[in-house]
């Protein structure tokens, strides 16, 4: 078969293929429908699957490139979207029961400029429910699997769209992270994971877990395809207020610029802590060994509020999750419980039956944390943190230019390792948190391999609007370390 | 004992900005059910607030007419509960930090003025509206009307600073006015774009503590809030009186029956975990910005009253009627412009027409016609009077009216001697009597000279010329 492989090439690779009449997106959107029905029973990445539509998509795509018209770089290429993007007239499920049947009328702005740069929307990814999980588990729909490995976690909760882009389900895709949903599965699936600064990509129509630490990013295998996919998704909205009203650079063009003098900070608090396995030890340190023999220079920086991070996220976090989440509540769209006897009933029975357990534990976590006499102690103590680790980071980056820590502590756990102890789960995301509270940039890129085979990320961050410096670091330990194009795993 | 009590009110005005306050929906009244929603005021999954910049001119406009400092920073907050008439099961409102703080009207208040502090207004965004189907107790079912949903509201909250049921009408009259003139605001009661709750406690006269209070709701008219007032002072002096306690709680006012009942007690309030909405940056509103607002602001109902008074020599519960409407005093000025000749005459005119002058059926020309022909004894008051109402009704002008009909008074002397001639000589007997020093009879002949000229002669005249004929 002529396009047996079709699947492999990098989002940039297709793009160029389709553009060039290699291949037509029909074949392309074919190729990699074929790919999804031989690994989705195994994987488990999508909650829905557009197989008509996207063909239908692809071949509009056709004549439109026949016609001379090409939308935008993306044109003709598939591509999936985390399920908690709006998609107009396609069901958005947030991973949860609660939505379940919920088919929004509009499109995020994500949505829209996926569609704008040409790309055929090929799936929508299984995620923690409502983004909360940094397994997949937490999703109503049954978790995913990690394609290095079946028997573990993909990470979360963007699982779907990591373990969607590592199988080569798609080509890239864009999930979201509020305290590591992005580059922890990116790290635990071996691929490339950005966050990009808040406010870069629009938050409009992207469902709402914590509105002041949510940021949509790409997912992708290489460094060069999540620079693409940034620039086509990053970009000022006067939907959302607090989008940044800022040109969007060439983020591409970044990737290839030497690392030389660039001076990258090793927080000591990253490296400290008992839980950071010697593997992932190795492997970053193998990524530090990359840029220095690029002529970077290693510099120690420290961040002295790192330890409080965790708590401060999971009082924030929470909080503004118990007011998000309020809203469904049966009345006008989504899962309604059958049989209620009155208003409060049908409302709480709702609640119970369309929510999961974390879920639950998080809305009445937030609950608690605004309560009226408990609010200063809890909420308004930990924005106050939030400003002092913010701080810490203003400082580092006198310093440094950029972070190198490690991702996630651990490579990929095995499926209901952790679901029985909440807080050794939210360890999971201790190095990627306090990046959202920042409200910085941050990427996964990976480094290296376990000895069972299992991958391994970097984590670079980066100050506020400094993308382009994060793409450099990571293309220059992407040169270094090339990584396996897809995860060993055959249909 | 005697008591005294203090009154605190809260105001809630609709802004009249074309679209709602945090998406581009129209904010109209009256449009078919749901027809003026869209994702982000029906609160869809992942969509997002976005200020509406007119809401918040509209406010800090309120906020300078009432002396209240603006704060250059202030913050929404989201104020957590669920009903179905909530579709984010949060009402985006600024709590901590409001838009301004700080001001005060004057109102009239029995002899002179009194100054009502104002503690802060602050911006939020209105819920919509339950319809149930068949009776409320035995509804089958609720529908939501959510038009009404984001809708902008502005919040303002006196100082507890009035002690009667009149000076609580009288400060909720003056600032409807304002915000009418302003232009934000329709002021309409009954349609609940202006709304008022009360706070009231009584104590002892003298006494400087503040009895325990009670918050007042359901209230749609100027009357029944001085209504629901009284009722409450009344209840809870003589709750005092008896030895009773007042208890902190909620009452909602009813109308029908004139008294208050009940609605929650204090321990039954909500929590409502306000927190600061992550969705909206702080509003920062900038020096040259509160100026150039500034510059729009109308002459206002309290200087316009003391112009008028001053500049007309009007009374000032005329000059305070004429500008319980701007259009009204506007009205009175121009027609005063026309003929200034009797502005007394003429803002008792413009009084009395007052409803065809709001629905401008009348120029102020007509008025001014009027009111100089009255002066210049051209036309007798009852001839203007139904000239005016021919005006009302052709839409042809006062002085055509005149004209045409032959209602021109008859105020010449000489003139009106025949006709006096004849009336006396019809009643020798009359003439006898008065001449007896009957003075009262003086009217039975005006009455009778009036009846034979047909309305048409001037009473004053004849007057004058019966009685140097009755010697």
């Amino acid at each position: 078969m002529a396009n047996g492989s079709a699947h492999t090439w990098t989002l940039l690779e297709a793009a160029r293929k389709v553009r060039e009449k290699e291949i037509s997106s029909q074949e392309l959107t074919r190729a990699l429908l074929d790919r999804i029905d031989a690994l989705e029973p195994k994987v488990h990445a999508h909650i829905t699957i557009l197989r008509e539509a996207a063909i239908a998509q692809a071949g509009e795509r056709d004549r439109e490139l026949a016609k001379g018209i090409e939308r935008g770089p993306l044109h003709g290429v598939p591509v999936g979207l985390k399920d908690i993007f709006c998609t107009r007239g396609v069901r958005t499920t947030c991973g949860s029961r609660i939505l379940h049947n919920f088919d929004p009328p509009y499109d995020a702005c994500v949505t829209e400029k996926i569609l704008a740069s040409g790309a055929v929307l090929l799936g929508k990814h299984n995620m923690d429910e409502f983004a909360m999980g940094s397994s997949t588990e937490t999703s109503f729909f049954g978790p995913t699997r990690n394609p290095w490995d079946l028997a573990r976690i993909p990470g979360g909760s963007s699982g779907g769209t990591a373990a969607a882009v590592a199988a080569a389900m798609c080509f890239a895709g864009v999930g979201t992270d509020t305290g590591g949903s992005i580059r922890q599965p990116a790290s635990l699936c071996g691929v490339v994971g950005m966050k990009p600064t808040y406010g870069r990509v629009s938050r409009y129509g992207m469902i709402a877990f914590a509105s002041s630490l949510d940021q949509a990013g790409p997912i992708a295998r290489t460094v060069s395809d999540a620079a693409a996919l940034l620039g086509v998704i990053a970009g000022h909205d006067r939907r959302d207020s607090t989008s940044l009203d800022l040109p969007v650079p060439d983020y591409l063009a970044a990737v290839r610029r030497p690392v030389r003098g660039l001076r990258v900070g090793l927080p000591k608090e990253y490296y400290e802590g008992g839980g950071l396995s010697p593997e992932v030890r190795e492997a970053v340190e193998k990524a530090l060994k990359a840029l220095t023999d690029q002529g970077a220079v290693a510099v120690d920086v420290s961040l002295p509020h790192t330890e409080y991070a965790l708590a401060t996220y999971y009082l924030i976090a929470p909080a503004e999750a118990s007011s998000n989440l309020a809203r469904y509540d049966g009345v006008r769209y989504g899962h309604r419980a059958e049989g209620a006897a009155g208003l409060i009933e049908m409302m709480s029975k709702t609640r119970a039956e369309g929510f999961g357990d974390e879920v639950k534990r998080r809305v009445m976590i937030g609950t608690y944390a605004l309560s009226a006499g408990y609010y200063e102690a809890y909420y308004g103590k930990a924005q106050k943190v939030r400003t002092l680790i913010r701080r810490d980071f203003t400082k580092a980056f006198e310093a440094a230019d950029v972070l190198l820590t490690p991702t996630a502590p651990t490579p990929a756990f095995r499926l209901g390792e952790k679901t029985g102890d909440p807080l050794t789960m939210y360890l999971s995301d201790i190095y990627t948190i306090p990046c959202n509270l920042a409200g910085i940039p941050g990427i996964s890129v990976p480094c290296g391999l376990s000895a069972t085979g299992l991958p391994i990320g970097a984590q670079l961050l980066s100050n506020h609007f400094r993308e382009e410096t994060l793409f450099t670091a990571a293309g220059a330990i992407e040169r270094a370390l090339p990584p396996p194009r897809t995860a060993p795993l055959e249909g | 004992m005697p008591f005294e009590a203090v009154i605190g009110l809260e105001v809630h005005a609709q802004l009249s900005t074309r679209s709602k306050i945090f998406c581009s929906c129209s904010a109209a009244f009256g449009a078919p059910p749901n027809e003026n929603t869209c994702p982000v005021c029906t609160g869809m999954p992942g969509v997002l607030p976005v200020l509406n910049r007119k809401a918040v001119e509209f406010t800090i406009r309120t906020a300078l007419a009432t002396s209240c400092t603006v704060q250059r920073r202030s913050v929404f907050a989201r104020k957590n509960y669920f009903y179905p008439d909530l579709p984010k099961a949060y009402q985006i409102s600024q709590y901590e930090l409001p838009i301004a703080l700080g001001g005060h009207i004057d109102i009239d208040a029995g002899n002179g003025t009194k100054r009502i502090g104002i503690t802060r207004i602050h911006m939020e965004e209105d819920a919509g509206k339950l319809v149930h189907e068949g009776e409320f107790s035995g509804a089958q079912a609720s529908l939501a009307d959510l038009n009404r949903c984001s809708v902008p509201l502005m919040e303002i909250v006196s100082e507890p600073d009035m002690t009667t049921p009149e000076e609580g009408g009288a400060y909720l009259r003056r600032l409807r006015d304002i915000l009418v003139y302003l232009g934000v605001c329709d002021g309409n009661m009954e349609e609940g774009s202006f709304r008022c709750d009360a706070n009231v406690s009584v104590r002892p006269s003298g006494v400087k503590e503040f009895g325990t209070k009670v918050e007042l709701k359901n209230m749609n008219s100027f009357r029944n809030v001085e209504k629901a007032l009284e009722y409450e002072i009344r209840r809870q002096s003589e709750a005092l009186e008896d030895g009773g306690q007042v208890v902190q709680e909620t009452r909602l006012w009813d109308a029908n029956e004139g008294r208050t009942v009940s609605m929650r007690r204090k321990e039954e309030a909500h929590d409502y975990r306000y927190f600061p909405d992550p969705d909206l940056l702080p509003l920062i509103i900038d020096e040259a910005w509160i100026e150039e607002l500034r510059k729009t602001i109308p002459e206002l109902p309290a200087e316009k009253i003391a112009r008028l008074e001053r500049q007309y020599g009007i009374s000032r519960y005329d000059a305070a009627l004429l500008a319980s409407d701007r259009a009204l005093a506007d009205f009175f000025e121009a027609s005063a412009a026309v003929f200034g000749g009797n502005p007394k005459t003429t803002a008792n005119e413009c009084i009395h027409w007052k409803d065809a002058v709001l629905a401008r059926k009348l120029s102020p020309e007509t008025i001014a016609h009027a009111v100089e022909d009255r002066e210049r004894g051209t036309v007798s008051a009852t001839a203007s009077k139904k000239l005016v109402e021919l005006v009302l009704s052709t839409g042809k002008p006062f002085r055509t009216l005149r004209d045409e009909q032959g209602l021109t008074q008859v105020s010449d002397a000489s003139a009106l001697d025949a006709v006096v001639e004849k009336v006396l000589a019809a009643s020798p007997k009359e003439v006898e009597s008065y001449r007896a020093g009957k003075a009262g009879l003086l009217s039975f002949f005006v009455g009778q000279v009036m009846k034979e000229s047909r309305g048409k002669a001037n009473p004053r005249v004849v007057q004058e010329v019966l009685k140097k004929k009755l010697g």
